[in-house]
């Protein structure tokens, strides 16, 4: 169970979060003017990233808002939360750290 | 109980308490404070298991949770039976009931023991060469047997009647272990402010000092054990945990571990839990979870009386059980002397100490040479002897190259103590995903990185000594605290290391070229040799991960505490690669197995899942209803009178409905405010219809989709104000559709002034529905004119109902002049009462979902989710009316223009007749074309709804099909197990097609 | 290759069990193959054996970054069945069983295919009716189905409780030639058999890039040991499907999730079958050795970490305890996690992609092992034919942009 930054309540358990998939991936503004290749990339086309990747996640059982989050998929390390609409944060890599320092 | 195998006094053990116990039937007695090992060992019991596959006889190998052979089941009382339990772990208590296991008819004389002799025919991975001829005899005869001969104990048969627990807890430092490492961690971070979680598997805290004779010398602190325990114990920050395995290390350093609370009491309170499960959400975790000694493999390693040196130190200085009377120590490292000066001082004789090391000096071999013990060093060992115990042991001198070349000598004993040095426990930290480095002269894996907050101090990181361990322990936890986030005093550096801190060894020790005369187990508990190893690696299996899984090394109940590194080594040796090159296989959870009862906690019941009622639950249940589940709700699904059936019961409900007035409880529906001044917006784009025009005061029957064009969800809507919408949704999408409506709300258009909210909770729903309907609720409804004109079909007014405030809906579900009452649910049931009441005169009849579906059947009204399956849209379902036709976007719209969506052989949905008019259909019965179509063909639809109409005197269904509206008037078949029947395509509207009576 | 047989190992075992042959070569690779399989799992290693076998290709290289059988091949419950809702899925799946139903004989090596029988519960009235569609769809298809009542379901499988529980069972769907089989074995007994045809199979070989030539046609991989050439290459990468056929700019559907999977202490045979329940979400059988076997979910992020949470397998053991309140003593012995890859609608893809001699086989989700034989078959016959076999042909890529979906999870959704 990962331990979420919500960025309008903070730290909470992910059991208070629904997972929603990558971020920014925007409605076409004007759907009718898409092929139906275009549609279908907007509906599931994703770039289902090994490594750092945005996604979505939406405090369901807290304050009920969506916000985008920079997870590194191949350790599930949180690299950043940011609300919607602001840019993703340019990641600052976790370093590991040695067992005994 | 022979005194003789106790010792005159010392120990940890409670001399003044003896408790009773059997084994296998006989009875025996041992000491409060005594493991079921050690009180077995004390009565000289040694042959306590059969192995998994040649059901050689075994004894106690340890003194800890990496016991592979001394497995046995605990019978509490005749539900309370437990399988598999390691006699080293299991506390004494009086009344103790254990038995072997895996063996028939008895331990001693185990007829599976004849599988020792088919040995040579039944390696590794044996079963995959053959019972293949005759195919069929493989399900009929080598299955069964291949099954019954596998497994340990018996799994317990009935109910577990004890309770379970589970708690979440926070903590700045949560430390694993409570050795000298663990101890002085949490006193360093509980010193510098921390607030602390120490937890430790062992009853009592002390970790491997609990071992030693004089654990202050150990220390080179006389006082410091109990001090620091004491101190611990009253630190208001301190929470001491023990019987508390930390059994996983999960992402962003949480850690669950598992508390046993009553297994070593003899009357547990049945209130009290058995166990509790916690999940530990640390700032940082130490990891002080210590060392495992590593047995050594020589052939006949495996039989009762050969333990680990560690082990039978363990059971001499905190048991005061003598393993034995004679003792032979097999070494590779200085650690077993300490065990052989201890025996010697209790008196046991030790007849030799076979170092395989050719030169050997040091504190303790000068000790043990002083003390008179025959050292033979540059020796090693070709065989044991003895079958129910070890008798004697036979060793070779070693060459200058290492090659055993003396003369054999056989020595007599009948306790035989190996050590090949220690293995950290570096379980937890690698499941936290932290690198393992190869250590080559510990010949063993040590901590390296760790993505979480961890670190390791002691012996789990190759830190042997007590002192050094304590130490290091005090620095891991002060720089806990420090990263913890609070003010340390001075940090006082890593415990400087000795040139030679540990020894070690792995792999088989040498033996002569040649066919070995007997087995040298690695795996004891599977039974897994080093002859095993040797023969995967020839078959080309070269990844450890391949070992392990063709030979079952490692993969028994101890998961191969004991065996992993030696089997690593012997394969690396054979195939000619570097240990760490071969691999290491992953850690994972659980460290030791852990009570399925502790994962499952409190879950049980109705505790399993959040049981929701509506509040008008308590009324049907009074009247007999019987409910259905339908999400987490409880729903009344029909109302029986006495002895009467649910058909008969749904007939009569369905009439009253028809003929006079029936009352619904749809408080379940999932109700949405919609409000703000960009509500008739948020509505165009996401529902389908045009909502624009919707008047105030009027509802309109919504269909939402997803953005793949499939209908998502169904429901009506009634505009409140022009700035405000009473959504209503299914029972079981209120959530999602709530969700999906606050994804789009908030990520796609958050320039929309809107708000959501769930009104599911807040109203009851109360259907009056049937001709009589608007006579019931005249007498009781204030402030709105019930007539059709006023409120006709499809509109919403607020109002009163018995002094209540509430929302009237004119709709009907069932095709009859019907209202739902919307009041605020704590007034649900009293208004439903009054209704009932009045109603009584009309004949008001209450209703369940069973007639609920049979009436909307009745009209072709469809159940999203049983009439639509994810795949539906809404020109299949009938639906496209609804669509509104002017808006340039809605949610789903682009999808549906995609090719599929207009080919004229997707399913739609039609109604279906059986030419014989009481036969009912299956639901989820096949459509086909052919009156003669035997299996396998190729459906052209299926039945979504079946019911037997007593309205209309027939049976009715509804059917999605493959260009069903093309087909109207058609024959097609339905198959059954008693042929295909005949069915007519009609429209899925079965009464009443002009809804005269819904207008009435 | 070396017979395998009960008088073979008698045979050795006079000798010692010497004199075995490493079951497939340690090969090297060359620099060029007919065909390279990028990933030595089941699905993998089975197609490089029917392109050996059916369609007499055998310069064929399997290429694995790690060791064979070390994905999902390893990693899943075991569980087979076909009893799938859409004609085009369950003559997929039992295309599958129906191999499964010789595998051993065919290989000569015994993967111990258990046909012990899949019971799928009902919890609800809704339940009811998904099941008897399942069951109803699956006899006019051809593939054995039946409903048992509650009772029914209870007397094939006493231990299992169907009242007195949250969610009391109403009735299960049940097919008997469903079962399990030992996964690990698949991997190696296709591992030998294709090489015994000459197929190379390459471990420690990862994948770093796929070569195109000017025509935008594969050419080749670039590999961790060097390049090898190929014209036809056929991407069987589960867990990795995205991040292989990105190499080559193709793109997918799909999204990788971590799921779980755990075993209890072995006890002696309980355990006739296998119950699954998709309501309350859990899945259990009792293994050869005596495990209880036991699926979790999946996690709701995607990962590619090969490990999930603790909520989850505490999810799953809370749902086993309550059809099976005797098993709350057991106790976990193992768990681990896998990455499935999953598509919008929950089925496959086996197909050619935009890519001339691209062909890939993805995106089976949780179910992957069951279709390991007809997976790998129907990948060859794409690979040989560069065409789909009939039953492989909807499950394109492109049904996705055309929306010919097969909605596996839709047509199970729960609603109303």
């Amino acid at each position: 169970m990962l331990l979420i930054n919500c960025p309008y309540c903070g730290e909470r358990p992910e059991l208070e979060f629904v997972h929603g998939g990558q971020a920014h991936i925007a409605r076409p503004g004007s759907p009718a003017e898409c092929s139906d290749q275009q549609w279908a990339d907007y509906l599931y086309r994703r770039d289902n990233i090994k490594g750092v990747h945005a996604e979505r996640w939406r405090h369901t059982h807290g304050c009920g808002r969506f916000f985008n989050a920079l997870r590194d998929t191949t350790s599930d390390q949180f690299l950043a939360t940011y609300k919607i609409g602001e840019q993703p944060p340019v990641p600052a890599q976790a370093q590991p750290r040695k067992a005994t320092a | 109980m022979s005194p003789t195998l106790r010792t005159p006094s010392g120990g940890r053990i409670n001399r003044a308490r003896t408790v009773r116990f059997t084994f296998d039937g006989r009875e025996l007695r041992g000491f409060e404070g005594d493991t079921l090992a050690s009180a077995l060992l004390a009565n000289g019991v040694h042959l306590v298991g059969r192995s998994f596959k040649y059901h050689r006889p075994r004894g106690v190998l340890t003194a800890g949770p990496e016991e592979p052979n001394a497995l046995v089941a605990i019978r509490r009382d005749a539900v309370r039976v437990t399988p598999n339990l390691r006699a080293t772990e299991v506390e004494l208590y009086e009344g103790l009931t254990a038995h072997s296991q895996n063996r028939w008819p008895s331990l001693k004389l185990d007829v599976g023991a004849v599988n020792g002799l088919l040995s040579p025919f039944i390696p590794a991975g044996f079963y995959y060469k053959t019972f293949m001829w005759p195919r069929r005899a493989w399900k009929r005869l080598y299955e069964p047997r291949i099954r019954a001969a596998a497994g340990l104990g018996r799994a317990p048969e009935h109910p577990d009647p004890d309770s379970y627990s589970n708690r979440f807890a926070h903590c700045d430092v949560l430390v694993v272990g409570g050795g000298p490492a663990g101890l002085a961690a949490a006193h360093a971070a509980a010193e510098s402010g921390a607030r602390v979680i120490l937890c430790d598997e062992q009853p009592q805290l002390g970790g491997s000092l609990l071992c030693e004779q004089d654990p202050g010398a150990a220390l080179e602190d006389g006082a410091w054990l109990a001090r620091t325990i004491a101190g611990l114990m009253a630190h208001p920050r301190v929470t001491v945990l023990t019987r508390t395995t930390a059994f996983g290390y999960f992402p962003h350093n949480l850690l669950g571990l598992e508390q046993r609370l009553t297994d070593h009491l003899a009357q547990p309170d049945p209130a009290q839990p058995r166990e509790r499960q916690w999940q530990v959400r640390a700032r940082e975790v130490v990891l002080a979870t210590g060392a495992i000694e590593r047995p050594l493999v020589f052939p006949g390693n495996d039989r009762p009386g050969i333990m680990l040196a560690g082990a039978a130190r363990s059971y001499l200085n905190r048991y005061g059980v003598l393993a034995g009377r004679r003792a032979v120590l097999v070494t590779v490292s200085d650690e077993a002397y300490r065990c052989a000066l201890d025996l010697h001082r209790a008196g046991t004789p030790v007849a030799a100490i076979i170092d395989v090391r050719p030169q050997v000096a040091g504190e303790l071999p000068e000790a043990a040479r002083r003390a008179g013990l025959p050292v033979h060093t540059g020796t090693t060992v070709v065989g044991t002897a003895g079958r129910l115990r070890v008798k004697s042991i036979r060793i070779r001198k070693l060459d200058a190259h290492g090659e055993p070349r003396g003369a054999v000598e056989r020595i007599a004993c009948d306790l035989v103590l190996m050590s090949g040095g220690h293995t950290p426990s570096a379980h937890l930290f690698s499941q936290s995903r932290g690198k393992l480095h190869w250590n080559e002269a510990l010949q063993a894996f040590l901590p390296g990185e760790s993505p979480e907050r961890a670190r390791c101090a002691g012996a789990c990181r190759g830190i042997f000594s007590a002192a050094a361990a304590r130490r290091d322990g005090e620095n891991a936890g002060t720089l806990a605290a420090r990263d913890a986030g609070l003010v340390v005093g001075a940090v006082i550096g890593e415990p400087a290391l000795g040139p030679a801190h540990g020894a070690a060894a792995s792999g088989e020790l040498p033996q002569p070229a040649g066919r070995p005369v007997s087995k040298a187990f690695v795996d004891w508990q599977n039974d897994v040799t080093s002859r095993d190893l040797l023969l995967a690696a020839r078959e080309g299996f070269r990844s450890i991960e391949h070992i392990k899984r063709y030979t079952t090394t490692g993969m028994a109940t101890d998961q191969g505490k004991t065996s992993n590194l030696n089997a690593l080594a012997i394969v690396a040796r054979q195939i000619g690669k570097p240990i760490p090159e071969v691999g290491l296989t992953t850690f994972r959870m659980p460290y030791t197995p852990v009570t399925f009862g502790g994962f499952a906690g409190y879950s049980r019941g109705e505790l399993f899942d959040p049981v929701r009622t509506t509040p008008i639950h308590d009324w049907a249940a009074g009247k007999g209803a019987v409910f259905e589940d339908v999400g987490l709700w409880k729903r009344a699904r029909y109302f029986p009178r006495p002895g009467e059936s649910m058909h008969a019961a749904v007939t009569r409900e369905c009439q009253a409905v028809r003929a006079h007035c029936g009352l619904f409880d749809g408080s379940t529906l999932g109700k949405i405010e919609v409000v703000g001044k960009d509500a008739v917006t948020f509505m165009n784009r996401l529902y389908i219809n045009g909502w624009t025009s919707l008047a105030v005061g009027r509802c309109r029957y919504g269909i939402l989709l997803r953005d793949d064009g499939f209908i998502y969800d169904d429901g009506v809507v009634a505009r409140i104000a022009e700035d405000r919408f009473h959504v209503t949704t299914t029972t079981g999408g209120a959530a999602r559709v709530l969700a999906m409506m606050e994804d789009y709300l908030q990520t796609e258009w958050p320039d929309l002034s809107v708000w959501l909210t769930s009104t599911t909770e807040q109203w009851a729903v109360i259907a009056v529905q049937g001709p009589s309907a608007r006579q019931v609720l005249e007498g009781l409804v204030q402030d709105v004119d019930l007539s059709a004109a006023a409120l006709p079909h499809m509109s919403v007014a607020p109002g009163r109902i018995c002094g209540v405030p509430m929302r009237l809906f004119r709709v009907s579900f069932t095709g009859e002049l019907g209202f739902e009452i919307n009041v605020p649910a704590d007034f649900g049931q009293a208004v439903w009462e009054a209704v009932y009441e009045a109603g009584r005169p009309h004949g008001i009849t209450p209703y369940g979902t069973e007639a609920m579906h049979v009436l909307r059947a009745e009209k072709g009204y469809i159940i999203v989710g049983q009439d639509t399956d994810g795949t539906v849209t809404p020109d299949d379902a009938g639906l496209a009316w609804a669509v509104g036709a002017r808006k340039p976007d809605f949610v789903g719209k682009r999808a549906l223009e995609r090719p599929a969506m207009h080919s004229p052989q997707r399913k739609q949905l039609v109604g279906l007749l059986t030419a014989e008019p009481h036969v009912v259909l299956e639901e989820g019965a096949q459509v086909v074309l052919d009156a003669r179509a035997a299996p396998p063909t190729r459906p052209i639809g299926h039945v979504t709804s079946s019911y037997y109409s007593a309205t209309l005197g027939r049976s009715i269904a509804l059917a999605l099909v493959r260009g069903g509206r093309a087909r109207m008037g058609q024959t097609l078949y339905v198959p059954t197990p008693r042929g295909n029947l005949a069915v007519q395509v009609t429209s899925p509207i079965f009464y009443d097609p002009k809804g005269s009576r819904q207008n009435a | 290759m070396q017979r395998f047989s009960g008088l073979s190992l008698i045979r050795r075992g006079l000798n010692g069990q010497r004199g075995w042959q490493p079951q497939w070569r340690r090969a090297e690779p060359k620099p060029d193959y007919d065909a390279i399989i990028v990933g030595g799992g089941g699905h993998g290693l089975g197609a490089a054996f029917y392109l050996a076998k059916e369609h007499g290709i055998t310069r064929v290289a399997v290429l694995e970054k790690g060791w064979i059988g070390g994905g999902n091949t390893g990693r899943n419950t075991t569980i087979i069945r076909s009893n799938y809702l859409f004609d085009e899925s369950a003559a997929l799946y039992d295309h599958s069983v129906q191999l499964w139903e010789s595998l051993s004989q065919v290989l000569n090596y015994n993967v111990m295919f258990s046909q012990r029988g899949v019971m799928m519960l009902a919890h609800t009235v809704h339940d009811v009716q998904v099941s008897q569609r399942h069951v109803h769809a699956n006899r006019a298809n051809g593939v054995d189905n039946e409903w048992l009542t509650s009772e029914e379901a209870r007397a094939h499988c006493p231990l299992l409780k169907v009242d007195d529980i949250r969610y009391p069972v109403l009735g299960a769907a049940f097919q008997r030639r469903g079962g399990t089989a030992r996964h690990d074995a698949v991997a190696w007994a296709f591992a030998r058999a294709a090489d015994a045809l000459g197929v190379d199979i390459i471990e420690n070989c990862e994948v770093l890039g796929i070569r195109r030539d000017a025509g935008g046609a594969v050419s080749g991989v670039d590999t961790t040991r060097g390049t090898i050439r190929a014209p036809r290459i056929g991407v069987s990468a589960a867990g990795h499907s995205s991040v292989i056929m990105r190499m080559a700019g193709v793109d997918l559907p799909i999204e990788s999730y971590p799921l779980q999977a755990l075993v209890s202490e072995p006890v002696k045979p309980i355990f006739p079958c296998v119950v699954m329940s998709n309501t309350i979400h859990a899945y259990i059988s009792q293994s050869d050795k005596g495990e209880m076997v036991i699926g979790a979910g999946t996690d709701a992020y995607t990962s590619y970490t090969q490990r999930g949470g603790l909520h989850i397998s505490r999810h799953a053991l809370e749902a086993i305890c309550e059809l099976f309140p005797m098993f709350r003593r057991l106790r976990m012995l193992r768990s681990w996690g896998g990455i499935v890859d999953v598509t919008p609608d929950r089925s496959p893809i086996i197909a050619k992609t935009p890519v001339p001699g691209l062909y890939v086989n993805c995106g089976w989700g949780t179910g992957g092992f069951k279709a390991t034989p007809g997976a790998a078959h129907l990948l060859a016959w794409t690979i040989a034919h560069d065409a789909p076999h009939p039953i492989n042909a909807p499950f394109t890529i492109e049904r996705f942009r055309d929306g010919n979906l097969i909605d596996e999870a839709a047509a199970a959704a729960v609603a109303h």
